[in-house]
């Protein structure tokens, strides 16, 4: 798969104007498809929360990437599987779980490995893009 | 031996559920009752045992870490206080003290939660209602862009969906429930109507809900993936409603359009109050996160992003939350309180913390105590020591410890932090 190179996406492609002009892009040149990431609560990251964030339970709760059942067969994925997420803040490497989300979406437990995913652009409210992100996915 | 301490306050979330029991043996808590995983997960694995603070590492005697972590803090032009959302009222009035003291930025977790909220209250007002009215009174619930079946586990059971009050007589058959999501969560899985918006789309779905309550025709057949027949519906079905209530969260607040979005649910419920009566409560996450956003409001005049540095007080969303000035590079010093920034900041400010001197009181080790300079392991509110937490509606409820006070807390340390600083 192709991807966007980052120095076209270096903090433009937050928000919806960033996902209108990726969109667009994909289409003009081919490029890879992108998804919606949004971040948030899990019950098991709330387990590994209060087991200490250097547990082994709390590292695999908020390591991973869920993704709709229609995308992993459309892109070929596998549960387990090692995937690249990219945004235009930066990228991880976590393997992929069937979620209950629509096709399209994104879903990755809030936690340091999101954190490398999400911008510092507040837009003037304090708030960072945890939800909304334009992202990709490569498997690897 | 051991000892049953009933009507414990839980002290994890905005709920601040207040029917615990919990069983204490041997100085440690043994067993929990009523409480839910989370709450469970705080109370059970919390070491009440007193340990030394460090400093780079090295433990050493109080004395010696309240001196350095002054000392970080008078020499710092620019430092940032972050946090406070777990720690009780008493504690944050000594952290607004300070930061008055030092002249310094001011910050709780509010602006990464529900600081938009704040920034919609301050433009439209806020109707809202005590979650004791919601339990007695209610017949319609709707959950906007919010999972309490994964991050408020019992409101569904204390406050909202299923508790008999005394309006609703038969409980959940008296109230219908609506969740508005991206995804179909686990809360959607409780609601008698789930309607799937499409990200991004929630801006767009209120006004055309605001159009609707207002009787005004919508030309569009669907609306953020929704079709609009099924939000005519959703418009009756508020408009006659008994009482209404509407509990919104992370979906609305951290998604583009942040604060408008929350305006625009905000204004929609202030407009229901034409037809029925309608209020909205947002879903707080840290068991005393509302009560920061009271206290610095009394002593500041602001809920969160306050500078001292003139002073007197600032009010700088986006200039003076505690993302951006770490972004930026604008803070010199950190004294983080009963926070994890290290854990859930973006990866560009987390790492600033690494690059400034830290300074961290916390009851429990978190990634930001890892990187901190000097950590001060201290009292956890509602566990071991005493002191004031705001429920999500505005309630302030009294902690019950369970365990006795040997460890200092956060505020006494902040007490005597204060009285090390030079006025700045």
């Amino acid at each position: 798969m192709r991807t966007v190179s980052a120095k076209y996406s270096a903090g433009v492609l937050d928000g919806r104007v960033g996902r209108v002009l990726l969109a667009w892009m994909a289409e003009v040149t081919n490029m890879n498809e992108y998804f919606t990431l949004i971040t948030g609560r899990t019950p098991k990251q709330g387990e590994g929360l209060h087991k200490g964030k250097d547990s082994e339970a709390y590292r695999r709760a908020t390591a991973l990437v869920e993704m709709s059942l229609e995308d992993m067969a459309r892109l070929g994925i596998e549960e387990g599987q090692v995937v690249r997420v990219r945004t235009a803040a930066g990228q991880v490497e976590v393997p992929v779980r069937a979620g209950a989300l629509p096709p399209g979406l994104l879903f990755v437990p809030m936690g340091p490995v999101a954190n490398m995913l999400i911008g510092a652009k507040t837009e003037g409210t304090g708030m960072p893009p945890f939800k909304g992100l334009a992202a990709e996915v490569e498997p690897r | 031996m051991s000892t049953i301490v009933e009507n414990v306050v839980c002290p994890f979330c905005g709920c601040l559920c207040d029917d615990l029991a919990v069983e204490v043996e041997e100085g440690r808590v043994a067993r929990v009752r009523r409480a839910c995983a989370n709450g469970r997960g705080l109370f059970a694995h919390y070491d009440p045992t007193p340990q030394r603070p460090t400093v780079d590492g090295r433990e050493v005697d109080w004395e010696e870490a309240i001196a350095e972590a002054a000392r970080i803090l008078n020499e710092a032009d620019s430092p940032l206080i972050y946090g406070l959302s777990s720690m009780a009222t008493e504690a944050q009035r000594k952290a607004v003290e300070l930061a008055d003291r030092l002249g310094a930025m001011i910050d709780t977790t509010s602006s990464v939660c529900h600081g938009p909220t704040g920034l919609a209250m301050q433009a439209v007002g806020e109707p809202t209602c005590t979650l004791g009215e919601v339990r007695n009174r209610a017949d319609l619930l709707i959950f906007w862009g919010c999972n309490p079946a994964v991050s408020h586990v019992r409101h569904f059971t204390r406050y909202s969906v299923t508790p008999k009050g005394m309006l609703t007589p038969k409980g959940r058959r008296d109230r219908t429930v609506v969740v508005v999501d991206v995804r179909p969560t686990a809360s959607a899985r409780a609601a008698d109507l789930f309607l799937q918006v499409q990200p991004g789309a929630d801006f767009e779905v209120l006004t055309v809900l605001r159009a609707l309550v207002q009787g005004k025709t919508v030309e569009v057949e669907t609306v953020g993936g929704i079709p609009t027949a099924r939000l005519q519906e959703l418009a009756e079905r508020m408009k006659t409603c008994r009482f209404g209530v509407a509990f919104m969260g992370m979906g609305l607040t951290q998604t583009g359009g942040r604060d408008l979005n929350v305006s625009e649910l905000f204004t929609l419920v202030a407009e229901l109050n034409q037809y029925t009566r309608f209020s909205v409560i947002p879903m707080r996450g840290h068991g005393n996160v509302a009560g920061a956003d009271q206290v610095l409001t009394w002593q500041s005049g602001y809920p969160f992003g306050v500078s001292f540095a003139r002073g007197y007080p600032r009010y700088g969303p986006g200039e003076f939350t505690a993302v951006d000035v770490l972004a930026r590079g604008e803070a010199d010093a950190a004294l983080i309180l009963a926070s994890d920034p290290m854990a859930h900041f973006p990866g560009a400010a987390a790492r600033q913390l690494e690059c400034i001197p830290t300074i961290v009181l916390d009851p429990m080790p978190s990634l930001t105590t890892r990187v901190a300079r000097v950590v001060f392991p201290t009292a956890c509110y509602g566990v071991d020591a005493a002191g004031t937490a705001y429920r999500m509606d505005g309630v302030p409820i009294r902690f019950r410890p369970v365990l006795p006070l040997v460890r200092p807390t956060d505020e006494h340390v902040l007490s005597e932090i204060v009285a090390r600083v030079l006025p700045g």
